[in-house]
């Protein structure tokens, strides 16, 4: 076993080989622009991607010709939202999403505001997943989007998508999902699930940074978007720019990998989630983040009451893990999805993210365990919290100096 | 980011954990943060009848930085009279154990929980707590 152990795989996952070697040729030999109409080197780089075209469509249920190349899932989340808003907004201005979601949404989404749109950011409930009734309560005639992410990057948790995009339908909008965290780890059927946008990423799936995709639908209905990017005319006039072919291969191979192994590939990280949870949760006042039943099957965030994770962090030397914690950040605030669960700062400041991946062994996964069981244990020694819970005293009637 | 040896030294193998008997006249508690920051710190001296520190303990919630300051605090504390203790800076532990900007607020802290400790000491003997300038805050 190699230290250290990489168990971030919700930040990003290590590019399998078999990835990088379809990629290579497109580096080199075969690098062609794809379009270029006129001669070989062109059309071997469009033959390409259209092939990769297609194995991103098939993970997802849709066809080849609603499938956009960015450079990734926050590319995809600005132009679908901002995209949406400028094409649709003599329709309604008003935008729908959730206070959980990836900062990518949420900051195309002040965007819109700053372009006269009027943006509902829904809170959401104890386990993290969006209240359906209040979604509707808030559907207007002038709601023209709903984008709720599909699985959560920092708890894991997935959003009733489908139930969701009925509910956008019924009202005439739009139901676009961020689902970098779910495609290639759990089905996603954009059909089945009734999604018009869907977002995805190369990185979050064995592939290569720097290239995603966009999914926009074709028929029943039909939706546009307004370019954000002005030049060649590229993907259907949606993104301009010259493809990054290697990267859409990269992105393809991954979608094709993904899809042959997902099924067998979340059972086994499962039980290893569930092992490394079972486990943990055995030390005194520990909790599981977010719903347990609805989730990635990869992802545990578990909050150890009264250490602080970055401290915490420190301690589980050779783990690669991240933490609710933002000791570093000018704020000191912890996790905005942490709080908006309605967990208190302490508990969000004391939570730690795994997240397993296609390289993860239950060998590394043992000693995950045993390391972090340690590093409470050291760090509860230290706290003056973990002192005075034992000694009976409720922290809540202690008056602290807020600094 | 990295830490510095230092902090990790501290961090490690930390100094002075532990707890005084706080009803006890001779030992001054300090308890300053709080959990919502995600840094508590609670330090504890010992005084002698000549106003010298003899003991010093810590016990932390926070990040590694916090650790350090407070740990490196308590051995910085054994040995020295009241008023010296009064004059430790938090820049001589940002300089002592190498911290970067962003964690001079655990620094900060280690001083808070200095003065709060020693007035502590001095309102339970019977003296003026000494007024502290809050400016850094």
């Amino acid at each position: 076993m190699d230290l250290p152990i990489y168990l971030d795989n919700n930040a990003t996952t290590p590019m399998d080989p078999r990835v990088l070697e379809a990629m290579l040729p497109y580096f080199t030999n075969k690098f062609g622009n794809a379009a270029s109409r006129n001669h070989a080197f062109g059309w071997v780089a469009e033959e390409a991607v259209d092939y990769a075209r297609e194995q991103v469509a098939k993970i997802i249920g849709a066809t080849e010709k609603e499938i956009i190349f960015t450079s990734g899932a926050t590319e995809s989340d600005n132009l679908a939202i901002k995209g949406v808003f400028e094409m649709y907004k003599d329709k309604g201005n008003h935008i729908i999403t959730a206070v959980t979601e990836h900062k990518a949404v949420l900051d195309a989404c002040k965007h819109v505001e700053k372009m006269g749109g009027r943006v509902t950011y829904l809170p959401v409930k104890e386990d993290g997943l969006v209240d359906l009734e209040l979604l509707e309560q808030n559907m207007t005639q002038e709601t023209i989007l709903v984008s709720i992410m599909y699985g959560n990057n920092e708890i894991g948790v997935i959003q009733p998508v489908k139930e969701i995009a009925a509910i956008a339908h019924k009202y005439g909008a739009l139901f676009m999902t961020d689902a970098t965290q779910a495609v290639g780890k759990i089905p996603v059927d954009v059909n089945a699930d009734g999604i018009d946008l869907l977002a995805l990423s190369a990185h979050k799936m064995y592939g290569p940074k720097g290239v995603g995709a966009l999914y926009v639908r074709r028929k029943g209905p039909r939706v546009k978007v307004t370019a954000q990017m002005d030049g060649g005319g590229h993907e259907r006039g949606m993104r301009s720019g010259t493809l990054n072919v290697p990267g859409i291969v990269g992105l393809g191979k991954a979608c094709e990998i993904a899809r042959e192994e997902m099924a067998s590939e979340a059972l086994r990280l499962s039980s290893l989630r569930d092992k490394l949870e079972a486990s943990l949760t055995e030390l005194e006042e520990s909790y599981v983040n977010g719903n347990k039943q609805y989730r990635l099957p990869h992802v545990a965030n578990i909050s150890f009451k009264y250490v602080e994770g970055e401290g915490l962090m420190m301690a589980m030397k050779d783990l690669a893990v991240s933490s609710g914690s933002a000791c570093t950040s000018a704020s000191l605030e912890p996790s905005y999805v942490l709080k908006s669960l309605g967990l208190s700062d302490d508990l969000a400041h004391s939570s730690i993210r795994f997240g397993l991946g296609r390289f993860t062994t239950e060998e590394e996964v043992d000693y995950a365990i045993e390391v972090t069981k340690k590093a409470v244990n050291h760090l509860r020694e230290l706290s003056p919290l973990w002192e005075m819970f034992k000694e009976g005293i409720d922290l809540n009637s202690i008056e602290w100096a807020e600094h | 980011m990295a830490y510095s040896d230092k902090v990790i030294d501290h961090y490690t193998n930390p100094r002075n954990v532990g707890t005084l008997d706080k009803s006890s006249h001779k030992v001054g508690t300090g308890l300053v943060g709080a959990p919502e920051c995600g840094d508590v710190m609670r330090l504890q001296i010992e005084v002698d009848d000549n106003n010298v520190i003899t003991d010093a303990k810590f016990k932390t919630f926070g990040c590694g930085s916090a650790i350090a300051s407070s740990s490196l605090a308590t051995e910085w504390l054994k040995g020295k009279t009241i008023d010296d203790a009064m004059a430790i800076d938090n820049m001589d532990i940002v300089e002592e154990l190498a911290l970067p900007p962003v964690k001079i607020h655990c620094s900060v802290l280690a001083e808070d929980a200095i003065k709060a400790a020693i007035n502590d000491y001095r309102v339970k003997n019977g003296l003026e707590p000494i007024e502290l300038e809050k400016s850094h805050h």
